[in-house]
């Protein structure tokens, strides 16, 4: 049943809040460097598979393996290093420290790694060029638009060279043409550092830049290419 | 798309041969689907007829596409009129898809599958089109685009659908 060669697998996930199931047998896996859209309805429990997957949320049942350990059995001190190492995290809106300069944000990762701040600002300023935001540096997250803002935060997720990059609605914030731009940036960025992607959407244009889909309905996943 | 009044608004720049038309046409519309010369011999030889354009010279060696083509004042307004004119928009009102779950819930085969397969295929396309669009020029993107947000609302639809499958069903079952 386990696919050749995955980095991420989830199998048969249940997590229910207070009476409210939020995931009912969900599976999940993706390959290195793999893009793999998380498609569907608004409280279908995308965010929560995101969260189990990285080790954020426990799963009440079901396993969640990554590179060969069993995630669910980790405490709970392992679980964040390994968040700090190995994973990226962008999120709708609402990730960067607003006291910080972008620069700051980005490099915040790398100093929380025990990175020297000169060596770790200059990486980060790296990446933000890399993502069309080098202006942004020195500005503080509430003075640069929606789109920077989520540019700067994909440079922030992909600054520490994670092998799994998690995107909870990266565009769900932004008007189509910015978002899509953002969508181009991450999956190159993503694709030439050879991260994976979790990227969780309900836009299908979103989607769209993935190499795969999986369904998400009522906790349930779906696979289209084995549901028949 | 109205191979008439495209080659006719080609000409306003000046005259034209036919395969220079052809040339002008692929370059700009054809990316998919290139003209025959077929289709320009016999699309200028309609809009000669009409009057909208007039033979402006030939070439020596003869031939249907040695002629050189010139728009006509009559042929000017065509074009102008033409730009004028709103497009009928698409009703959709005859979609085989709507048809398809219909006699799946009517035979008492999966619905939920149909829509799930179509939901696959359409992201198929949606990523070549993605992929072209993010290495292509404007005219691709735009292209693409329209392409996009007509598979985007197809999607819309299979989404919306999928969660009334069983209202459906009770409505459309004896
Ligand atoms: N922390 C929480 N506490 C209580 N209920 C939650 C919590 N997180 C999610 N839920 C519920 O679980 C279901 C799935 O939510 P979520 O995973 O956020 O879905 P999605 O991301 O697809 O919109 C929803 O019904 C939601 O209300
Ligand atoms: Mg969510």
């Amino acid at each position: 049943m386990i696919p050749e060669g995955s980095l991420l697998i989830a199998e048969d996930l249940h997590k229910t809040y207070a009476h409210t199931p939020a995931l009912a047998g969900a599976c999940f896996s993706i390959h290195p460097g793999e893009v793999v859209a998380v498609l569907g309805p608004s409280g279908s429990g995308k965010s929560t598979l995101l969260h189990c997957l990285a080790g954020i949320v426990q799963p009440d049942a079901g396993r969640v393996r990554y590179a060969g350990r069993d995630l669910t059995a980790l405490s709970d001190a392992e679980r964040s290093a390994l968040r700090r190492t190995d994973f990226g995290f962008v999120f709708q809106f609402g990730q960067l420290v607003p006291e910080l300069s972008c620069t700051e944000n980005v490099a915040l990762p790398l100093r929380l790694a025990g990175i020297r701040r000169k060596a770790a600002e200059q990486v980060a300023m790296e990446w933000l060029e890399r993502l069309e935001v080098a202006d942004s540096g020195s500005k503080r997250p509430g003075e640069i638009s929606g789109g920077q803002g989520q540019r700067v935060a994909v440079a922030r997720a992909l600054v520490t060279s994670p092998r799994v990059v998690f995107a909870d609605e990266p565009t769900g914030a932004l008007d189509s043409y910015s978002g899509e731009r953002v969508m181009e940036l991450l999956t190159e960025a993503a694709r030439s550092s050879n991260a994976a992607v979790v990227l969780v959407t309900h836009e299908t244009r979103v989607a769209a830049y993935s190499d795969r889909e999986i369904v998400v309905r009522d906790g349930r996943t779906r696979d289209p290419d084995h549901s028949l | 798309m109205s191979i008439g009044h495209t080659l006719l608004a080609l000409l306003e720049s000046g005259p034209r041969h036919g395969y220079d038309l052809k040339r002008a046409f692929d370059e700009k519309f054809g990316h998919d689907r290139p003209l025959h010369y077929g289709q320009v011999y016999s699309t200028m030889s309609r809009l000669l007829k009409n009057g909208l354009v007039e033979v402006d010279g030939i070439e020596a060696g003869g031939g249907p596409d040695r002629k050189r083509y010139a728009i006509t004042e009559a042929g000017i307004t065509d074009v102008a009129t033409w730009l004028t004119q709103p497009e009928k928009p698409e009703p959709y009102l005859q979609s085989t898809l709507y048809t398809k779950v219909v006699i799946a819930l009517l035979t008492g085969r999966s619905a939920a599958a149909l829509l799930d397969t179509q939901r696959a295929e359409h992201l198929r396309l949606m990523r070549v089109l993605t992929d072209r669009k993010r290495r292509g020029d404007l005219a691709d993107q735009l292209i693409c685009d329209h392409a996009l947000f007509h598979l985007e609302a197809d999607l819309r639809w299979l989404e919306l659908t999928s969660t009334r499958l069983d209202r459906l069903a009770a409505e459309v079952r004896p």
